[in-house]
């Protein structure tokens, strides 16, 4: 159902890096919850609309003012590093 | 236990100050911590530099509201100005935030005392708060065993008077599950009622913000203060808020007879005999109130946990993409950009988060999408008009909380899908969206809380509210305490 080899490929899809214990145990897990999940095969949902979202509401918009946030000093310094006005990363290129 | 109102005439009527009455939640918190282990972070100069501010409003003949002066605990996954709010994660550990949630900004507003930022599983994710990556809280129930969660330190500190009230969050159950297991009133309200602005986000579809109190009074007390429309939040409703103390009368409507549903379908398997005939009790109990009970089918009831566990770590796994060592939070130092994003989330996510961003990432990938994600929310679909046929039916609808009764610490951390099954009732309500409390109804062997559910229509809280209220004031299950 689910292999090593895909757990793995998922793993970096989500930016995850796993021990190989973690990788293990994933495969393990997600294989039985993933079998869980098969249970919903036995529905027919082949007429019904997928629901997004629980209470109906479309396309809310506001006017686009530019509207100045106080604590942008606060905002800059919650960064890992700082330079300056800009969050520093390590090299990119 | 004291309630808001009886704390409100106290201060009104001078015979204790604000400043006391925070001095006098605030020692006893200290006192039960190190058994229970409810908070994160205690904001003890916050909450009497708030409590100072009422006394000099008192003092000055002005008139207070009904939460001026009130000691209230705080999930710690809202965002509060300047104070730190992990979420329960090591990722979010020295994380400031630079903004107040609505809900926090409003009862500031109001004049509530801030005590504390209580503990939680990881991002809300879990049923047990053994997911926090600080530490684990006790039931004051029973220390040996665990206080639910999501919202575990809330219900935990609500139950053995930390504080007044708290405020929870629930995405499949976090605040009635634990507020069941801990023995005191949890809501759930409407998807959209209340502002989700500072609410870290876990699956926005789902998450809700809610009271948990001793009494159902002080749950539409707190309620009435949070609810309403903000413009921060865009799935935030545009609707009347209606007064919810209005509701709150010693018996039920009786000039139009309110309609009771059981679900039937939550009286199979797996449900313990003792949760099984308290929550019948109960129903017997609404009867002799007035209630006509109704068997309800909602055949789709049981699909809600395959469904939530798709949809919700879907939309988690997209959530927590933001945690990537750059703006805020943990960055595990490296030298380039993936490695610095793959370290920072390998060490800043405990195992539970791991696994539901995996679950979510699987079931969003190519190939997958039809078969996981579209097929659960076609499925959505299908236990909304389960309810929608009930609500044409019946006023309110009730089943237990929870399948148990609080299990034992470390009991179910290795089995993800049996830790999963304890939000098997709570879970489809949100999926619909709509409001739902639990109440306690009585207590197993053990001597452990066992909570009712109450699943209203949408927007229906009043009606929550009315049959909570006559059914609490026809019980004295609220009135057993924990000895600590």
């Amino acid at each position: 159902m689910i292999d090593l080899d895909q757990v793995r490929k998922v793993a970096h899809l989500a930016r995850l890096e796993l021990t190989p214990d973690e990788e293990t145990q994933f495969t393990t897990q997600l294989g039985s919850i993933l079998e869980y999940f098969e249970q919903l095969s036995e529905l027919d949902t082949e007429n019904v609309e997928p629901t997004t979202r629980a209470i109906d509401m479309s396309n809310v918009t506001r006017p686009d003012e530019l509207e100045i946030f106080s604590g942008r000093e606060n905002i800059l310094d919650c960064a890992p590093e700082r330079e300056d006005d800009y969050f520093k990363v390590p090299k990119i290129l | 236990m004291s309630t808001i109102c009886e704390l409100h005439k106290q201060l009104t009527s001078k015979e204790r100050s604000a400043v006391e009455i925070t001095q006098a939640y605030l020692s006893s918190l200290q006192t039960l911590e190190p058994k229970l282990h409810s908070f994160i972070s205690l904001t003890e100069d916050k909450a009497l530099h708030q409590a100072q501010q009422i006394d000099a409003k008192i003092a000055a003949g002005e008139e207070i509201g009904l939460l001026a002066g009130i000691p209230i605990a705080l999930k710690d996954n809202l965002c509060t100005q300047g104070i730190r709010t992990t979420c329960g994660s090591k990722v979010l550990g020295n994380f400031i935030p630079p903004y107040e949630s609505t809900v926090t900004q409003r009862l500031a507003d109001v004049g509530a005392v801030f005590v504390g930022k209580t503990n939680l599983d990881e991002f809300a994710m879990g049923s047990s708060t053994e997911n926090s990556a600080y530490h684990v809280t006790a039931n004051p129930w029973n220390l040996e065993t665990v206080p639910g969660g999501s919202s575990g330190g809330s219900a935990a500190a609500v139950a053995a008077e930390q504080c007044v009230v708290a405020l929870g969050s629930d995405t499949g159950g976090s605040i009635r599950q634990p507020a069941s297991f801990c023995g005191v009133v949890g809501l759930k309200p409407t998807y959209g009622l209340v502002s989700r602005y500072g609410l870290v986000a876990y699956a926005s579809s789902l998450d809700q913000i809610g009271p948990l109190s001793y009494s159902v009074k002080d749950a539409a007390i707190l309620l009435q203060a949070i609810a309403g429309h903000d413009p921060h939040d865009s799935t935030s409703l545009k609707v009347k808020i209606p007064d919810y103390l209005k509701s709150l009368r010693p018996s039920l409507n009786r000039r139009n007879q309110r309609r009771i549903g059981v679900i039937q379908e939550t009286f199979g398997s797996g449900l313990d005999p003792v949760v099984e005939a308290a929550v019948k009790q109960a129903i017997e109990q609404l009867q002799e109130l007035g209630a006509e009970i109704r068997v309800i089918s909602c055949p789709q009831f049981r699909y809600g946990l395959p469904t939530y566990y798709i949809i919700a770590p879907s939309e988690a796994s997209s959530n927590l993409a933001r945690y990537d060592g750059v703006k805020y939070g943990l960055r595990s130092d490296d030298a380039d950009l993936m490695s610095m994003y793959v370290k920072t989330r390998a060490e800043g996510f405990g195992a539970e988060v791991k696994r539901r961003i995996m679950i979510g990432s699987y079931a969003l990938s190519a190939g997958y999408y039809d078969a996981y994600y579209l097929k659960a929310q076609k499925v959505r679909t299908l236990i909304k008009e389960d309810f929608e046929k009930a609500f044409s039916q019946v006023d309110v609808l009730v089943c237990p909380t929870s399948p148990t009764t609080a299990f034992r610490v470390g009991e179910k951390v290795n089995d993800p899908l049996s830790m999963y099954l304890s939000d098997l009732m709570t879970i489809p309500v949100n999926l619909a969206g709509l409001p739902a409390m639990s109440i306690p109804c009585g207590f197993d062997e053990g001597g452990l809380p066992i909570g009712l559910q109450l699943i209203g229509n949408a927007l229906r809280e009043d009606l929550l509210f009315e049959v909570a209220y006559a059914y609490e004031q026809a019980t004295s299950w609220h009135e057993r305490k924990p000895s600590l």
